[in-house]
């Protein structure tokens, strides 16, 4: 059973290298001001998460930048161990965060996949079974024997959810970077994915893209100053965190691939135009 | 599913015996069981670490012709000059001379790599340790794997200098004719059978290496100082530990002089310890027991050190790097 369970959980990060304590400061600082901070000053990227997922859920997860979705992921993936409260994971984890890390740029992208599928638990006898597969859907050909170093941000995006697509992951973890595709493979990712999210147990997915939300999740949480503002179906929340309606602004041929309408919502407010 | 670990232990755990109501889940980040986890999930994903081993000795001679064979070439220049030089600077033989700096070299190699690149375990995979969840030990297992094959590329040039000179290691020799006091040297038994403690000898060493490893990693992942001093302190180690001279030199002192001093202090030296359950046997020379036994208490000592700090400190490498 795939299932996310955190209760009260705080991520604090102490920052080392802020000189924070200077021996000017301390002395001089002694008549006005109020050092109450710690030596190593601490950032609360979260505080207080309470969140329980289970199998089947969407998650979309908007917020500002800094609101503190990427290291809400990676306290889903189980990459941040709470500072304080708990979390439990359970499921085969496969997130997909900035395209740029955890890739190595100097070598090919075959072995790029392999040691993708690798960290993800796949033994190499699966990965060489799944390459051709993910080679085909990622277009990229020869290319693929090519350093990962001359490859575009696009073409790395396609590398990345070939692979985390590929391996039937449990629990998918997407940051925001995947917006960095072209239309066309935009269209066969989307397919991919939601296709994917259907089999596996779990999506939470960080993104501004009002169409990857709409089209990949059904419920949301707004993240804000490391805390959850809200948490609920998703057009009510990203309506209230975009402060429109959330439909108002899509295609009708994506509102149609949906099964919704605008229609009805944009006559309930007219006001929120 | 081959491998069925995939998250940090303890946050995932997706083997279905442990899945409900494992304590895993409710265990602390700092439990002991954690730790452990950590350490068997990290063995069961050899196939990860055993690649990425691999893929950093392609990387550092990549686009290069002959590749990693330069490792070898410049073991093989090393010793031969220094081999040289040194002989000739001691007035000791070459041919036994040869192989004694080859081997300690080759050793040395391995342990100073394996303390400098050690502590920058973490802090060199940075990258993945921040967006991919895996056990800690993944990347011990990586920096101290490439290390084993850096030193399998120089095991050759140990065949060669046996190859060249086994005429004079197979039978008694002597380092040094003359001791201080006017004795005679050590008489060394040469080569034998016993050649083969230097396998279990190098197993040692590579246990050694996996706790510095994890310990100097995460010491030095939370305090940057750690690196620079550790790499000014392996040039002082290099040079007070027996690899291009002989300990058969400082020998024969009256007791309470200084060269009977050093002698002792020498022995305080960790390394030399290391170096020399490890070279003895290869070159066919008289081995003490008192080696086997400091190495084996730091053995002990040093991954209790080790499994303390992976439990303490485990999960919050993350934070850290």
């Amino acid at each position: 059973m795939v299932s996310i369970d955190v209760q009260g959980a705080s991520v604090d990060f102490p920052i080392f290298d802020a000189k924070n304590r200077s021996l000017k400061k301390s002395v001089l600082g002694r008549a006005g001001g109020r050092i109450t901070d710690a030596k190593v000053p601490v950032v609360e990227a979260l505080r207080d998460i309470d969140l329980h997922l289970q199998q089947g859920d969407r998650v979309g997860l908007v917020g500002h930048n800094g609101a503190g979705k990427s290291t809400l992921l990676r306290l889903l993936a189980g990459i941040y161990e709470p500072t304080r409260g708990r979390a439990r994971i359970r499921g085969r984890v496969a997130p997909v965060f900035d395209l740029a890390v955890g890739m190595d740029p100097e070598i090919s992208g075959l072995e790029n996949i392999l040691i993708r599928g690798l960290f993800l638990g796949m033994s190499r006898k699966e990965m060489e079974r799944r390459v051709d597969e993910i080679a085909e859907f990622t277009e990229l050909g020869d290319y693929l024997r090519m350093p990962l170093r001359t490859y575009s941000t696009g073409m790395r995006v396609r590398l990345a959810l070939g692979v985390v697509t590929s391996i039937d992951p449990e629990i998918l973890i997407l940051d925001e970077g995947i917006g960095a595709v072209d239309a066309a493979f935009l269209e066969k990712a989307r397919d991919r994915l939601r296709d994917l999210v259907d089999r596996s147990g779990m999506l939470v997915f960080a993104s501004h893209s009002d169409e990857f939300l709409v089209e990949l999740c059904d419920t949301a949480i707004w993240m804000d100053t490391g805390e959850i503002k809200e948490q609920g179906p998703l057009r009510e929340v990203v309506s209230h965190y975009k402060g429109r309606d959330l439909f108002e602004t899509l295609s009708p041929e994506t509102l149609k691939r949906i099964g919704r309408e605008r229609a009805p919502v944009v006559d309930d407010e007219p006001a929120r135009s | 599913m081959a491998v069925p670990a995939l998250a940090r232990p303890g946050a995932d755990d997706p083997s279905g015996a442990d899945e409900v109501g494992s304590d895993l889940h409710g265990a602390s980040p700092r439990s002991w069981k954690r730790a452990f986890a950590d350490i068997r999930q990290a063995v069961a994903q050899r196939e990860l670490w055993g690649h990425l081993g691999w893929q950093d000795i392609k990387q550092r001679y990549r686009r290069s012709t002959i590749g990693p064979l330069w490792i070898t070439i410049s073991m093989a220049v090393t010793a031969a000059a220094l081999g040289g030089l040194y002989s000739q600077l001691f007035g000791q033989p070459i041919g036994t001379f040869m192989p004694y700096v080859t081997v300690g070299f080759m050793i040395w190699y391995f342990i100073s790599a394996c303390v400098l690149e050690g502590t920058e375990t973490f802090i060199a995979n940075e990258g993945l340790i921040r967006f991919l969840p895996a056990p800690l030990m993944i990347y011990v297992f990586r920096t101290v794997w490439r290390q084993v094959l850096f030193f399998a590329h120089n095991v050759v040039v140990y065949v060669i200098v046996l190859a060249i000179f086994f005429g004079q290691l197979d039978e008694p020799y002597r380092m040094i004719n003359r001791m201080a006091d006017g004795t005679q040297g050590v008489l060394h038994p040469g080569l034998s059978w016993t050649a083969l403690l230097a396998i279990p000898a190098f197993v040692v060493i590579v246990a050694n290496g996996l706790w510095v490893t994890l310990l100097f990693g995460i010491i030095a992942t939370r305090f940057r100082d750690i690196p620079p001093v550790v790499s000014s302190f392996m040039q002082l180690f290099f040079t007070m530990t027996p690899i291009i001279w002989t300990p058969d030199l400082l020998r024969g002192g009256e007791p309470g002089s200084a060269r009977a001093i050093v002698e002792q202090l020498a022995k305080l030296n960790p390394f030399y310890h290391f170096i020399e359950i490890f070279r003895a046997p290869l070159v066919g020379q008289v081995q003490s027991w008192t080696h086997w036994a400091v190495v084996g208490v730091i053995t002990v000592v040093g991954w209790a050190l080790a499994l303390i700090a992976l439990r303490n400190y485990r999960s919050r490498v993350a934070y850290w790097v």
